[in-house]
């Protein structure tokens, strides 16, 4: 414990959690097709910020694919692209951020700025007719690049993860410790009534707090809310479920509030915080640590509030995010709940 | 011919290789108070956890207020009150509260806790106490008052798990006056205690050593057979060469 977490934060702070965003997959849809956008393109392609994934045909599969979330940016060549250069020595692409995380987008932004001010320097040296190509820029889905499209979503999933975790924890922990557990036990009291009326004023205490970080987000923080109320309180829902579920798991390996919270707190809360991906960027991480950020729950719930919130997608787009943190729910409780029986006898 | 409330034969629980409870065999009488003595580590909690349906029995079987344990737990604990070591009621509660809620529990109607929450005013001499948090109130008032809740249904055997732990022998006293009514209405009182002297106060008391049931009989009988002037010679005869170390 005393080595290993110094090590551990090294490892993560230093080497592995950084800023800048590299490996970035980005769209190039190229109507020119000449030897210029080849070349531009080319450049792009190479540089370590980026991997092409794509190259489309139509800018109307742009939109679609920026829905998906794997894409956050895409250029467009337009039709006249070398002609514009060569008869009046200035063109302009088009350049679409998803920019609903608009830190990823603005620095995305910028590389692919610097890429092309760069190319335009190496082509001055070689032919002196002087170029210029300017990039278009249009920020979706966040045009005012409000940070808090990014920050708010994760904030919630955290919330909800500290209050349901952390509180039921040591809520069933606590009656173990004080011996009432026992006596609840020995009564005709149905054990399994026993963790639901644990679980469930923790639920609606959470869907307060919920509903009011919404209110105070979309009013205070000017938050966008595009989409369904219903489908966000039902996806909030089903998180607050996984988490209560692993609550329940956590206070069926101790008897020791505090042992109880030590596991919720940094077992959990730190964790989520660095893996959801609200504060550093998941594509910069190792493949390691970004397999990991697959078992948080709070990482798929994170996706999905985008989605909602600022994309305003409905169920289609985020059902494979709701089935695994359906998944993950069943699976916490079953274990949770043998673990208890077998406690029992 | 009393009724038998509880039968066990040769019930025993093991955990892995050693043997907490030993194929123990023993009967209990209707409104008697038997005393479950023991030292630390002798099995007595263990055993008692089976009686209440707490914990299954490895083998042998156990009728607990006409139902068998290991087959039907859930009726057992309707007809049995309980009341442990560690504290039974909700600190954070209220008197009231705390009667509200075990009433609740044992399925009593509204009518019937508000009657029970009255007498139980009368008999303890709470007065105007009811509305009292219940972690302020001292250790022995504590204890009696859980004992009173733990027998609010009226049940057919009531067991104790070491009820009188660290209070003064005039409270003591008073939680066995308490002890003394409920078997006078009729209900079984099955005390666990390693305190000798409350092993006077029982009907008949039983002596677990390593497992098994070294004694069982009243305890003037117990006196005369050991040629022991008191309880505790009875008990240091017969757990001297006991193996198992406190756990």
């Amino acid at each position: 414990m005393l080595f290993g977490l110094p090590i551990a934060q090294i490892v993560l702070f230093g080497f592995a959690l950084t800023n800048e965003i590299r490996n970035s997959r980005i769209m190039v849809c190229d109507y020119a097709r000449d030897e210029l956008s080849q070349r531009i393109i080319n450049k792009i392609a190479v540089s370590r910020n980026f991997k092409l994934d794509r190259s489309l045909n139509d800018h109307q599969e742009i939109e679609a694919a920026f829905k998906e979330g794997k894409v956050r940016l895409a250029i467009i060549f337009p039709v006249h692209f070398k002609e514009d250069i060569q008869h009046n020595h200035h063109a302009q692409i088009q350049i679409l951020a998803d920019a609903s995380d608009p830190n990823t987008a603005t620095t995305l932004t910028n590389y692919v700025s610097s890429i092309m001010e760069d190319y335009q320097r190496e082509n001055l040296i070689s032919n002196p007719l002087p170029m210029q190509i300017m990039p278009e820029v249009r920020m979706l889905y966040n045009p005012e690049l409000k940070g808090a499209t990014n920050f708010v979503p994760g904030v919630m999933a955290m919330i909800l993860m500290l209050i349901c975790v952390l509180m039921t924890s040591v809520s069933i922990v606590r009656e173990k410790e004080l011996g009432t557990m026992e006596v609840l036990l020995v009564s005709p009291f149905n054990p399994f009534m026993v963790i639901i009326s644990k679980a469930v004023p923790y639920f609606l205490l959470s869907l307060v707090n919920l509903s009011i970080i919404l209110v105070l987000s979309v009013f205070l923080l000017e938050m966008p809310f595009n989409g369904s109320l219903l489908l966000f309180f039902a996806e909030s829902s089903l998180l607050i479920i996984t988490c209560l579920s692993l609550g329940l798991l956590i206070s069926n390996t101790t008897n020791s509030q505090q042992a109880a919270m030590l596991i919720s707190l940094m077992g959990m809360l730190i964790p989520t915080i660095i893996l959801t991906g609200f504060l550093f960027p998941l594509e910069n991480m190792p493949w390691a640590l970004r397999l990991l950020s697959n078992l948080i729950p709070a990482k798929w719930y994170y996706i999905i509030v985008k989605s909602i919130m600022i994309k305003g997608l409905g169920f289609k787009a985020i059902w494979r995010e709701s089935l695994v943190l359906f998944g993950m729910t069943c699976f916490l409780l079953l274990v949770s709940l043998k673990r208890f029986k077998i406690r029992l006898s | 011919m009393k009724d038998v409330v509880i039968s066990t034969d040769k019930l025993t629980k093991q955990f892995g290789e050693f043997v907490a409870v030993d194929a123990i065999s023993f009967e209990v009488y209707q409104g008697e108070i038997f005393g479950f003595l023991g030292a630390n580590g002798a099995g007595k909690t263990t055993a008692m956890r089976m009686l209440c349906g707490l914990s299954k029995p490895s083998s042998g079987t156990a009728m607990v207020a006409g139902f068998d344990v290991s087959r039907h737990p859930e009726q057992v604990k309707k007809h049995i009150g309980y009341m442990s070591q560690k504290f039974s009621l909700y600190e954070d509660l209220s008197i009231q509260e705390n009667i509200r809620f075990f009433g609740g529990i044992y399925g009593l109607k509204d009518k019937e806790i508000r009657q029970k929450s009255k007498d139980l005013i009368e008999q303890l001499g709470l007065g105007q106490e009811l509305g009292k948090m219940v972690g302020s109130l001292p250790l022995g008032w504590k204890q009696k008052l859980a004992f009173s809740v733990a027998v609010i249904h009226e049940p057919k055997i009531v067991f104790l798990d070491e009820p009188t732990g660290g209070v003064d022998p005039i409270t003591r006293r008073q939680f066995w006056d308490l002890i003394y009514a409920a078997s006078d209405r009729g209900i079984t009182v099955f005390v666990s205690t390693h305190y000798m002297d409350e092993a006077e106060y029982c009907n008949r008391i039983s002596m677990m050593v390593d497992g098994t049931i070294k004694a069982l009989d009243a305890p003037a009988q117990l006196k005369r057979t050991y040629g022991a002037r008191s309880m505790d010679e009875v008990f240091f005869e017969l757990a001297r060469n006991a193996s198992r170390k406190a756990d």
